[in-house]
């Protein structure tokens, strides 16, 4: 890997906290080589709205929208997001629990809002 | 006090009382004296989304707002006034039916003998547009006003789409509440729930704790809000909070089921688990009196 200070910092800070939001600008000069899964959000839905993941094993979840601003929570997991029409927004997730955590957008978007949801399923 | 034992003797009688549940701090010495005089009555609707449309779980949409309004005219003896906790109406992108909607619940609500009535809104009324609209029909998202030795503060955490109060609204708080003797009776309308009730339906307020944490040296505090269109009574430190039944369509427990999708109707019981409150203030005690009522008597 190659880090500068910042991106070591901000390396240190998503590893104590198992998941940290970090800026596209950080994260591009980390060239981690981590997998990326890309989720795209519309009105009202997630594609995809299931993501499998491994315990312990990292992996960067990469944003868009394709209309309006909306959000991107796992209450479960402490994560969350914005995902700004226009720009790309991402995640470093490292799960450390096994278990079915839901996520939801917590930004109101309109009328299906309630029905904008999903789930991170994670698997030793 | 004979006229508020008067009151819930009919209530008794006429079957209407539902589950009271009684919220306050009954018993504390230092509480002055204050006559009884003082105590009154408001009624509390919430969530009635006029405007949607959905028979599987609501076949009568354009007649339950209605029949709650004549249940409210109907009560014996009428309410000092009546509050709506937000979502008066269902969303829409389209801003000329967002307002066709609230102009459509204004007059179906002004047939409401009572003329003191306190509006806020809720997501569904507010975070397109930050609110645009409901203050056009309604008047301001953040207020106060006082009511017979009673403090009510009335908290916008919807005109935010992130569900947040604020810090400026934090801020016209805090001024708010350092104006208050601390012994202060202190009631807060609001839509959401202000502590994190079950975040994964969406169910709190980005920032609520920060709110709480306002009103926590405050020893006289109760909450009133709408959102999950069900009862919930729940206490963060000596603050208790109280969500009301809803108008259009009821919500599972929380967590209950895997999605938070309304429940659906029964027609061996319709309008099960809709309905409206009344709640008594015991001015001296700072007790809250809580009674469940339905939309239509069964």
């Amino acid at each position: 890997m190659n880090l500068n200070a910042r991106g070591f910092k901000m390396l240190a800070l998503a590893t104590v906290l198992g998941a940290s939001l970090v800026r596209a600008g950080d994260y591009a000069s980390m060239q981690t080589g981590e997998p990326v899964i890309k989720i795209v959000a519309k009105k009202f839905e997630y594609t995809p709205n299931v993501i499998k993941l491994k315990k312990g094993v990292p992996v960067v979840l990469e944003f868009t929208t394709l209309d309006v601003l909306m959000g991107f929570k796992v209450p479960d997991l402490g994560i969350r997001a914005d995902i700004i029409p226009g720009k790309v927004s991402r995640i470093r997730v490292v799960p450390d629990k096994v278990g079915t955590f839901p996520f939801l957008c917590d930004i109101f978007c309109g009328s299906g809002h309630e029905n904008m949801t999903g789930a991170l399923i994670v698997s030793e | 006090m004979e006229k508020m034992l008067d009151r819930r003797d009919f209530l008794k009688l006429a079957g209407l009382g539902g589950v009271v549940f009684v919220s306050g701090l009954a018993g504390c010495s230092d509480i002055p004296k204050r006559s009884d005089a003082d105590d009154f009555y408001f009624v509390q609707l919430s969530d009635s989304h006029w405007g949607f449309k959905g028979p599987k779980v609501n076949p009568d949409a354009e007649g339950t707002l209605k029949k709650a309004v004549a249940a409210v005219n109907s009560l014996a003896q009428p309410p000092d006034f009546i509050v709506f906790t937000g979502d008066l109406t269902h969303t829409t992108d389209d801003p000329q039916e967002r307002r066709k909607r609230m102009s459509e619940f204004r007059d179906i609500v002004s047939e409401l003998k009572v003329k003191n009535i306190h509006f806020m809104p809720g997501e569904h009324d507010a975070s397109l547009d930050h609110g645009e609209a409901f203050q056009e029909f309604f008047g301001k998202t953040h207020y106060t006003f006082d009511h017979k030795g009673v403090h009510f503060i009335v908290l916008d955490n919807v005109s935010d789409p992130t569900a947040s109060i604020g810090e400026a609204q934090l801020q016209w708080l805090a001024a708010d509440l350092n104006a208050q003797p601390k012994d202060t009776r202190i009631v807060v309308f609001t839509h959401r729930p202000l502590f994190d009730l079950y975040p994964q339906w969406d169910w709190a307020t980005r920032d609520g704790a920060k709110a709480i944490a306002l009103l926590m040296p405050h020893p006289n505090v109760t909450v009133f809000y709408g959102h999950i269109h069900q009862e919930n009574h729940h206490m963060t430190g000596h603050i208790a909070h109280h969500s009301a039944k809803g108008l259009m369509f009821a919500l599972p427990a929380p967590g209950s089921q895997p999605k938070r999708t309304p429940l659906p109707w029964d027609a061996a019981q319709p309008y099960k688990g809709l309905g409206y409150r009344d709640v008594e203030a015991e001015v001296q005690k700072a007790e809250y009196r809580i009674t469940e009522l339905p939309v239509v008597k069964g």
